[in-house]
């Protein structure tokens, strides 16, 4: 019934080694991160419930004997949520490599457009300055070429000629 | 009476969820029975609120276990008003939900799973207010959060498995926090029921104290959006669906919000932590509220806002005085309602005008005065603007924190001040911008115009076809050609852009005070609002109003409950003599 050196140690190599892997850009470390800093919380709770002792089953140890149901219980809880939630972690993982062939946390496209933009007074705009994201054509995707469009074009208005001329350098039309 | 009614909150949306997801394929029926399950958790709620406010609290002992075993559900003023709240918000948000399934013809989708994991969420966030211990509040919190994930990443496209990996991630953590924050309180005290919590852990030793204090804080600080644990916020939500955007800034971070109150009045009342919370309280306003003045979508620039406002929460709950925490509850309830009806607004804006961005949005007053409207009064709403209810608040946060009469106080009386004008000047660039310039000054007019005198006269009139679709179809892929700087290829891009504007002009307008400068946008701007949606928006904005209107008793009950809060035996004596509760 004496303490244990052994719990606390294992606690803290386990979260020191899951915030390291958390940290990671990497989806697969975070995941791997997530689990351990979830085992080392599992084993803190457990631990909670102070020297280890006989198990809480009624009829097979004394009360004075048995360790603490409660933690116990608290953790089978805990082990279960993090499971679910660690499979739906999972699923996202996989979801986000089926469509960006990329498991590496992405940067928010909108925060770093925010940044790095300049004229907010949108008169003095030139659109043709702008970075393509600003357009305000909108963020359309960017899997079209402005050559299909103009395929597309052709094929929709057939039979009118095509309006395409040399136009004056960007900006000439502008006051 | 409320050994029956205090578990219902909870039970009902589960019950609910199970049936909705039994009858997933009739839409139908699905829909009614969610909307019936939440406007019996108001009608539940608000009966709570009236027993609450008349006996005092009151404490349930699920399946009637002896007191300090039991699982406890406690039902105070301060509970009992955020169900309320949060059951009402909820309703609005679902019959909004409900009008968009129907406007878009979702009818027949296979998308049943969004009415029971909103009902889930429903019943975790009930069940957060109602906990009677730690353990249950983070089973609530993990409940909430389960059904917030799979509500963020619904339809699993790349924004928003992006933005959800982050959010996820980031809950996880905090939720890791807790658990562990929890195993430590119990090692220290040998309870996590927080009636009993209240008499032990005030004689463990200050280190000790200190510790679970700060641990509990963080944890939940990360679910309220505290600066500096708030940088989730505005990244992960804006992607989500306009309802579920709407329902998380309502419900998710005030639940931690709720938190903190219960961590600083129940569990730590000598508030050995007030002045941090304090600073970081300034801290959150200000650097909040900055980051939304700098936004030019408006869903990102809400979600700034509501990470700012946060800070007059924790204001509020900082200053630790009856006259703060009032402030702070009827800031809370003002917040969930004003900062839900905002994000609805801004699903309607983005259904009206195509996008979310301010500086492509124009002249939608004129194009829709309704929606004017029902931008106009929330928006001046949460920037404080007499007589509405963010007045109200502020005003009385503001009194509570000159009434403390440290310095402190009145540096962050000072920010808070900074924050509301700072409101709103963000509200009004959204406002001058999407609403009242005349639509050509929009630059996308504004250029397309330009573009159409560049290209000169030419045959755009006889090819002008008889829709409007067409156009938005071309312009989209021309913002796709848009990465290439060929010389080549712009001269062609700036050709077929030529052509779309002078088709675009010479479309029919469709009976907007909108010309076709707008053939930018996406193919649905030219839709009229549909009915439901609107309606709830408008039932919404409504109820924001009439926060002024019952301000006078709202105040009271809030004032009673911060005095129930800080005097704390109600709490423990409901738990503890439950018998008198029943």
């Amino acid at each position: 019934m004496t303490p244990t050196i052994v719990l606390p140690v294992v606690i803290g190599g386990l979260y020191a080694a899951g915030v390291y892997l958390l940290l990671d850009r990497s989806l697969t470390r975070v995941i791997l991160g997530f689990l351990l800093l979830g085992n080392a919380t599992n084993l803190l709770l457990l631990s909670a419930s102070g020297p280890s002792a006989l198990a809480p089953i009624f009829g097979y140890a004394e009360a004075e004997e048995m360790s603490d149901p409660l933690p116990q219980a608290l953790v089978l809880t805990a082990i279960v949520i993090t499971f679910g939630v660690t499979a739906f972690l999972l699923a996202m993982v996989q979801r986000s490599w089926q469509l960006v062939r990329q498991e590496v946390i992405e940067v928010d496209e909108e925060d770093r457009r925010v940044a790095t933009r300049e004229g907010m007074d949108a008169d003095d705009m030139d659109p043709d300055d702008l970075p393509t994201e600003d357009r305000p054509a909108g963020k359309g995707n960017t899997l079209h070429s402005d050559v299909d469009v103009e395929e597309r074009l052709a094929q929709r208005y057939e039979g009118i000629p095509s309006d395409d001329i040399a136009l004056p350098p960007t900006g000439g039309g502008r006051s | 009476m409320i050994g029956v009614l205090a578990p219902l909150p909870v039970l009902l949306p589960l019950l609910g969820a199970a049936a909705a997801l039994l009858v997933g394929r009739h839409a139908k029926l699905q829909r009614a029975l969610s909307i019936l399950v939440l406007a019996a958790i108001v009608a539940v709620s608000v009966a709570l609120l009236l027993i609450a406010d008349a006996n005092g609290a009151a404490a349930v002992a699920v399946g009637d276990w002896p007191v300090p075993v039991a699982i406890m559900l406690v039902v105070d003023r301060l509970s009992a008003l955020m169900l309320i709240v949060a059951s009402t918000v909820g309703l609005g948000v679902l019959v909004f939900a409900v009008g968009q399934g129907a406007a878009d013809g979702d009818e027949n989708t296979p998308l049943s799973i969004f009415h029971p994991t909103f009902l889930v969420l429903i019943a975790g966030v009930s069940y957060a207010f109602l906990a009677g211990d730690l353990f249950n509040l983070y089973v609530g919190f993990e409940v909430l959060l389960t059904s917030s994930y799979v509500l963020l990443t619904m339809g699993g496209s790349a924004p928003r498995i992006r933005a959800g990996i982050t959010y996820v991630v980031v809950s996880l953590l905090s939720s890791l926090l807790f658990l562990a924050s929890i195993g430590l309180v119990y090692a220290a005290t040998g309870t996590v029921n927080l009636a009993q919590l209240a008499g032990r852990l005030g004689d463990l030793p200050d280190g000790t104290q200190l510790l679970l204090h700060s641990l509990l804080l963080i944890a939940f600080s990360i679910k309220a959006a505290v600066f500096p644990l708030s940088a989730w916020l505005p990244d992960s939500y804006p992607t989500a669906p306009a309802p579920v955007t709407a329902v998380f800034a309502g419900l998710l971070t005030k639940v931690g919000v709720y938190a903190i109150i219960r961590t600083q009045t129940l569990l730590f009342p000598d508030g050995a932590l007030d002045d941090v919370l304090m600073w970081a309280a300034l801290a959150t306003m200000l650097i909040g509220i900055l980051g939304a003045v700098a936004q030019s979508d408006i869903r990102r620039l809400l979600s700034f806002t509501l990470v700012s406002h946060i800070g007059y929460m924790v204001f509020g709950i900082a200053l630790g005085s009856a006259a703060g925490l009032a402030g702070a509850i009827f800031y809370v309830v003002h917040h969930i309602a004003i900062q839900t009806t905002l994000f609805l607004v801004a699903g309607l804006i983005e259904r009206r005008g195509g996008t979310m961005a301010v500086d492509r949005l124009g002249g939608l007053a004129t194009a829709s005065p309704l929606l004017a409207v029902l931008f106009f009064v929330p928006a001046m709403n949460l920037a404080g603007i007499p007589p509405f209810s963010g007045f109200i608040g502020k005003v009385g946060l503001l009194g509570a924190g000159v009434a403390d009469g440290g310095w402190g106080a009145y540096v962050l009386v000072g920010g808070a001040v900074v924050t509301s004008l700072l409101t709103l000047v963000a509200m009004s660039r959204v406002w001058t911008r999407a609403f009242w310039r005349p639509p050509a000054q929009a630059p996308a007019a504004d250029s397309a115009a330009a573009a159409a005198r560049d290209a000169g006269p030419d045959d755009g009139p006889d090819e002008a076809p008889p829709g409007t679709d067409e156009p938005d179809d071309a312009v989209d892929e021309h913002a796709g050609g848009a990465t290439s700087t060929l010389a080549a290829r712009r001269t062609g891009r700036r050709g077929a852009w030529a052509r779309h504007v002078a088709v675009a002009t010479e479309a029919p307008e469709g009976g907007e005070g909108r010309p076709s400068g707008g053939a930018e946008d996406r193919a649905p701007s030219l839709q009229p609002l549909p009915g439901v949606m609107t309606a709830a928006t408008a039932v919404m904005v409504a109820l924001t109003v009439g926060l002024t209107v019952i301000a006078g008793p709202l105040y009271g009950m809030t004032d009673r409950a911060a005095g129930d809060l800080l005097d704390r035996t109600p709490y423990i004596e409901a738990v503890y003599g439950e018998e008198a509760g029943r």
